[in-house]
């Protein structure tokens, strides 16, 4: 099947619109950050936050309510508001002009459009882009959070569309498989929720640290703990970091298995250590570990945070360095 | 109904393994060794050795490992002596055999079963288990709410009980005419948690089963050749589990490879490799034939048969000056490259006198380097050619020692015995070569020949059902939430303290019944996740408050 070149093209140029828009959606989120939200300080009593922490972020109360900002001026938040409202129409645009590219990817080579590592950096970017959206629908108070979710969306289109970029070209037999669907969109979908998790835990290690310095009877003057101060309560970011996760870890477990079940039938063993396979259990074992770590005294909280943050380490270096630099039966980055 | 009164409080995580605080031991060898049984199967001690089974599998994935390459393995031992002697003698070359390893994801299993059979009897009593007594203060709880009813408490606790549909409930009368109604559910996250972790104790056993039980064979055909049977000593090569002895393997035959295609994109790339075989299976089973592809084995008898790579065999004819003819003789040429430049010998032992042989190079699209030498451009067979060295002499083969097939003995080069006695590019337009003697040996063409794996793995069905509860039991209990949720149903006449007492801090405030009707104070309490229990709450008191609306018409 050859490539359709100008349908090629134009999900190149797609590609591009995509990161330009979710730029103006990353500025905006910036926008309504900085202008929004001051003197949630204030309001939020770090006590009652750091008790409930202690106790145990299974229980306590809902947290939403500790998580109200008071209202700056009314002029500030209105423009904070016009921000943000642009922000996550910028940040809707930006996913329907992603997914458009892949569509016309997938088109032009006649295939599904994740067969090397631009593609699958696509994928896992429109996919934390959607995860976001969909905490917004539950939880529409940390719109302001925006920022952090598309500052590595951003980069990773952009290391995508540069470091990782390869021509459309159709698969290697090995790849011609329905298996592909399956297999890569839920590592796709698993890394992309991952993604949000992680991004939340860095927000609930900064935030904790803020409440901490609050508690002490200091100001935080050293960035990044300053952001702390416009950040929800450690009770909020700790649960949103909990609950994607534990979205996530079945969907991963379902896509390594579903990897296993390619592999019988395409390398004749369900698994073999292969780099990618080692680094995807590594990652399996470390996830396993934070889901029990937040339910084990002594280890909640921060402790578990940094778990959380190790496993995600450890999905990037399997995305990055082990398809750059280790090799295996999973070569197919489409670098050269 | 006479029920033990439990603790409402929250358990510490429910992921969490029985809780057993480290006692200090008190005397005795028993009582130290039952603390160290708790060390093992506590939370902590899983978690260490979750990090260490991670931490143990980056070797494996960073050095070159043994049953993945072998060839880098000698070639990494080769370049850091010292450093491979000791990473050797440790296992680092093969780590997910080495016993460490072993150690570490069998203490883990241990500290597994160790903590989860504990929790299956736990688990099995709380389902037999009625929902606990009621606390008297439900104002107390992390959620709470009352609000007035008409009819009598047992009324009100009839009609709160039907629309607790899904619920698991109890009513229970106090001695002062209240009623109350326990309710829990979500009792699936629990049995979706022993499912998970007991489907992992399965998908070990199942891998184990197949390590030992299970067998890998390969063998390289080439197109028209006679196939083999299945039997450990027919293989090229042949790798048994632990306990595989070579024997009573199942009956099957690979017959012969038919025809091997490879078709291309039209840019050259490969789109599919098929290899069309024809196989027999069981006792005295029919010959029948299947396509191989990639993604697409062949699976009967317990067996699965893959197609694993493919390459070129040149064919060649060979006439001696007294007349002797032996036709289409050819070998399996061993790809260098992904062009396909190959490598091989071609070796005449009784046939003709002296012995002769052909060792060289196959291109599929020759082309010359600038050093003189042939490469080849593309794997497919667009402009064949062969580049030979000639041997006679005497190959070596009779003295025992093995030799490749793929090669020349060099020792026999180096003696004298084998000496080389022409150097040619043979190609369709011109095809032989003739030697000082007059033999002549021209080059046919090729036939193609493919690498057949035949597995066996008698573990691998249990691996995959394990595998599948694995997944339902992560999704049981990690969207499962469990709740409770309490009424205190208080009789008109009587309203005592408690849930409706306005000097407690009730959340929502609300005074007792001023018509002096029947007050229901509900609590709500998450024993996992709490997530979004306060509206799902809220949606519940609703509800309930409706059912009591509804009687009241």
């Amino acid at each position: 099947m050859p490539v359709d070149a100008s349908l090629a093209t134009l999900s190149d140029q797609l590609f591009a619109w995509a990161i330009v828009v979710y730029s103006i959606a990353l500025i905006c989120y910036c926008g309504e950050y900085a202008f929004g939200r001051r003197g949630r300080v204030a309001s939020t009593s770090p006590e009652r936050a750091l008790v409930t922490v202690g106790a145990g972020s299974t229980t306590g109360s809902t947290g939403t309510s500790a998580g109200a900002p008071a209202e700056p001026a009314p002029g500030r938040r209105r423009q904070a508001d016009r921000f943000g409202r642009v922000a996550v129409a910028a940040t809707a645009l930006g996913l329907v002009i992603e997914l458009a590219s892949l569509t016309t990817r997938g088109l032009a080579t006649d295939r599904w459009p994740w067969g090397n590592m631009m593609e699958f950096a696509a994928v896992v970017g429109a996919v934390g882009v959607l995860t976001f959206l969909g905490v917004l629908v539950k939880q529409p108070q940390v719109r302001y959070l925006g920022m952090f979710v598309l500052l590595p969306v951003v980069v990773l289109l952009f290391l995508g569309g540069t470091v990782l970029y390869s021509e459309p070209a159709p698969l290697v037999p090995a790849l011609r498989s329905y298996w592909i669907t399956i297999h890569v969109t839920t590592i796709a979908i698993g890394t992309g929720i991952f993604l949000v998790s992680s991004v939340a835990t860095l927000l609930y290690l900064v935030r904790r640290r803020w409440e901490l310095a609050v508690e002490a009877g200091r100001t935080p003057t050293r960035f990044p703990v300053t952001l702390g101060s416009r950040m929800p309560t450690t009770e909020v970011l700790d649960r949103m970091a909990y609950r994607t996760a534990a979205f996530g870890f079945p969907i991963y477990t379902f896509a390594i298995i579903s990897g296993a079940i390619w592999a019988e039938a395409a390398w004749g063993r369900y698994w073999g250590w292969d780099p990618k396979e080692t680094w995807a259990f590594i990652t399996w074992v470390v996830y396993a570990a934070y889901l029990h770590a937040r339910a084990t005294a002594g280890w909640r909280g921060t402790a578990a945070a940094r778990v959380n943050l190790i496993a995600f380490g450890t999905m990037v270096f399997n995305f990055f360095i082990v398809n750059m630099v280790v090799s295996g039966l999973h070569s197919y980055a489409g670098l050269t | 109904m006479s029920t033990p009164v439990r603790d409402v409080d929250v358990d510490p995580g429910e992921l969490s393994t029985q809780p057993a605080p480290v006692e200090p031991p008190r005397g005795g060898p028993l009582a130290h060794l039952r603390n160290a049984w708790r060390r093992l199967t506590s939370m902590r001690t899983a978690l260490v050795l979750l990090f260490l089974l991670a931490l143990a599998s980056v070797p494996g994935s960073l050095l070159p490992q043994r049953p993945l390459n072998p060839i880098k393995v000698d070639q990494y031992i080769a370049d850091h002596p010292q450093l491979s002697r000791v990473l050797d003698a440790a296992g680092f070359f093969d780590v997910f055999a080495a016993p460490w390893f072993a150690a570490i994801y069998l203490l883990l299993f241990v500290s597994l079963v160790g903590c989860v059979v504990p929790r299956l009897k736990q688990h099995a009593l709380a389902m037999l288990r009625p929902p606990p007594i009621v606390p008297r203060r439900l104002d107390r709880l992390p959620m709470s709410d009352s609000y007035p009813a008409s009819g009598t408490p047992t009324e009100v606790a009839a009609a709160a009980t039907r629309a607790l549909r899904g619920w698991r409930t109890v009513t229970r009368t106090e001695d002062d005419g209240t009623v109350t109604v326990a309710a829990e559910k979500g009792y699936l996250r629990e049995t979706g948690n022993l499912i998970f972790h007991f489907a992992l104790v399965l998908l070990l056993g199942g891998i184990a089963v197949g390590r030992l039980l299970g067998y890998q064979g390969t063998v390289l055909i080439t197109e028209e050749d006679p196939g083999i049977c299945n039997a450990a000593p027919l293989y090229d090569s042949f790798r048994p589990g632990r306990l595989v002895d070579g024997s009573g393997l199942a009956e099957f035959c690979i017959d012969r490879l038919d025809d091997y295609t490879t078709t291309y994109e039209a840019d050259g790339t490969p789109a599919e490799f098929r290899a069309d075989i024809t196989y027999s299976a069981g006792a005295d089973g029919a010959p029948t034939q299947y396509p191989l592809r990639v993604n697409s084995p062949l699976r009967v008898e317990g067996l699965r048969v893959y197609l694993v790579s493919h390459g070129f065999a040149p064919q060649f004819t060979i006439r001696t000056p007294d007349g002797t003819e032996v036709r289409d003789v050819s070998a399996p040429f061993l790809p260098l490259d992904g062009a396909l430049l190959s490598e091989g010998a071609v070796k005449l032992l009784d046939t003709v006198d002296p012995q002769l042989a052909l060792f060289g190079l196959f291109a599929p699209t020759a082309a010359r380097s600038e050093d003189g030498t042939i490469r080849s451009l593309d794997s497919r067979p667009n402009l064949p050619a062969v580049a030979v060295e000639v041997y006679r002499g005497d190959l070596g083969l009779d003295s025992g020692a093995p030799q490749s097939v793929y090669a020349i003995d060099q020792r026999q080069v180096t003696n004298g015995a084998l000496k080389v006695v022409a150097n040619v590019l043979l190609t369709k337009q011109s095809p032989t070569v003739r030697l000082d003697d007059g033999t002549t040996i021209t080059y046919e063409g090729y036939r193609e020949w493919a690498t057949l794996q035949v597995n066996h793995d008698p573990g691998q069905t249990v691996v995959l059902w394990a595998a599948g509860a694995i997944v339902l039991g992560l999704l049981l209990s990690l969207s499962v939430r469990r709740r409770r949720l309490f009424l205190r149903i208080t009789p008109a006449s009587t309203a005592p303290g408690g849930s409706v007492d306005n000097s407690a801090p009730v959340d929502d405030g609300s005074p007792p019944d001023p018509d002096g009707r029947t007050v229901v104070a509900v609590g709500g309490l998450a024993r996992t996740d709490a997530g979004s229990y306060d509206t799902e709450f809220a949606r519940v008191v609703e509800r309930l408050r409706d059912t009591s609306e509804l009687r009241k018409d």
